[in-house]
């Protein structure tokens, strides 16, 4: 059995650590409540553009824009959104889990012949898991901080349309975990480019190219909504990714500091009963003692 | 028929409701939509995007993005939206001046394009307070 002053020492470290993981609690909470309105506020946006841009692209035709180019699929971008820190539970494991399916998915070929994945990180953790698991990494960027605002972002994208523009990539995916509520976030991969048509248009929706009016010319629409939209994506995938770390680090911390008061409980008892076995021990030594010497 | 109006902005939902008629400042010129206007996609210039509601107009600023009309409603997707009373006429003032003093200096022409454009939102931001103020 331990001895009371080792006891002791576990109660203060473990009481230490609590501190610690109840301030970062606090810290990802009051983070959390900002990323969640910045995701909520910028899905509309987001959302109307991602529609507006497979109904249009849907009426151009691919000739109009390159970055609407379909190629037969053989090298794929894929940008993996991680924490640099961790301490956000199983999030990042989660999301390099993902990424590490969409990558045995795209060299399986899917009937479309294998493509080869390089990666694109954004943050540490995506970065160390990924070369451990022997996916190249073509090129990486820090997270962007708590407080990430679309120009931020516009480097990415600039860095993923060059690439697609001239052949580097067939395909453009990113994998980040979303946001649904403080207590789930999903591990998603989604294709940015080339731009997807939307599932299930009904018939009287999918447009044609004679029924849009396009202000000045569709090549002038297209040249702007595109790499625009690429780098609204991207950007409301960093704001899902960063109220997702928020959420998952808080409720992470906070299950940290509920086991770490558990132990400290457990440790007590053992603690008082060590003790109360001490005086016992002492207790009858003397009294044995006086007895031998009276005796 | 009502015209069904949303803009939004990459920061929030800044409007949606049904209006009359609403003008929107295009990439080469204003753009007047009404109800049953045919399926459209433009680019957006900066300017002011006027909303006509039973014989009230209301302005907003609108810096970049583009509209969408389909046949249910209009679609504003702006970089910058805001409302003309939300508008500060001390700061705007502030940021045409910095943005005046930040022209004679950049050279590169990306830093050009994008002082420009925020000089040309500071003026506008101005025109709307100012003219917002002048009705009283």
């Amino acid at each position: 059995m331990a001895s009371l002053k080792e006891i002791r020492g576990r109660i203060g470290s473990i009481r230490n650590i609590a501190q610690i993981t109840r301030a970062m609690e606090l810290v990802a909470a009051s983070r959390m409540k900002r990323a969640q309105d910045a995701i909520l506020a910028a899905r509309p946006y987001s959302d109307e553009m991602r529609d507006a841009l497979s109904r249009v692209s849907g009426a151009v035709g691919e000739e109009v824009d390159p970055l609407l180019a379909r190629r037969p699929v053989r090298r794929v971008g894929l940008i993996v959104m991680t924490t640099d820190r961790g301490l956000a539970g199983a999030l990042d494991a989660n999301t390099v889990r993902t990424s590490l399916r969409f990558v045995a998915e795209r060299a399986s070929g899917r009937g479309n012949g294998a493509a080869e994945v390089n990666a694109v990180t954004v943050g540490r953790k995506g970065r160390e898991a990924l070369r451990r698991a022997g996916v190249p990494i073509a090129a990486h960027f820090p997270r962007l901080g708590d407080r990430p605002t679309f120009a931020d972002v516009t480097p990415i994208a600039r860095l993923v349309v060059q690439d697609f523009l001239d052949g580097t990539y067939d395909e453009i995916a990113v994998a980040y975990p979303a946001f649904v509520s403080t207590l789930t976030q999903r591990p998603t991969t989604s294709t940015i480019l080339p731009v997807q048509q939307p599932e299930g248009l009904s018939e009287g929706e999918a447009a044609r190219t004679d029924e849009y009016l396009f202000e000045p010319t569709p090549e002038a629409v297209m040249s702007r909504l595109l790499p625009h939209y690429v780098a609204v994506d991207l950007y409301r995938a960093v704001l899902e990714a960063n109220a997702s770390e928020q959420s998952a680090r808080m409720i992470a911390m906070r299950s940290a500091t509920d086991n770490a008061h558990e132990l400290i409980d457990d440790l007590t008892l053992v603690y008082n009963k060590t003790r109360q076995a001490t005086i016992t021990r002492e207790m009858i030594e003397i009294a044995s003692g006086a007895e031998a010497l009276g005796g | 028929m009502p015209l069904q109006l949303e803009i939004v902005s990459p920061e929030r939902r800044a409007y949606a409701d049904e209006v009359d008629m609403v003008i929107v400042p295009g990439i080469d010129g204003q753009l007047g939509i009404l109800p049953r206007h045919t399926r459209l996609i433009s680019a957006l210039g900066i300017g002011e995007l006027r909303i006509k509601k039973a014989g009230t107009e209301q302005v907003l600023l609108i810096s970049g993005g583009f509209v969408e009309v389909r046949p249910d409603k209009v679609i504003v997707m702006a970089d910058l939206a805001e409302h003309s009373d939300e508008i500060d006429e001390a700061k705007a003032i502030e940021a045409r001046k910095k943005a005046e003093a930040e022209l004679d200096e950049v050279h590169d022409p990306m830093d050009m394009t994008r002082v420009r454009a925020a000089l040309q939102t500071a003026l506008m931001r101005e025109r709307i307070a100012t003219r917002r103020r002048s009705r009283g």
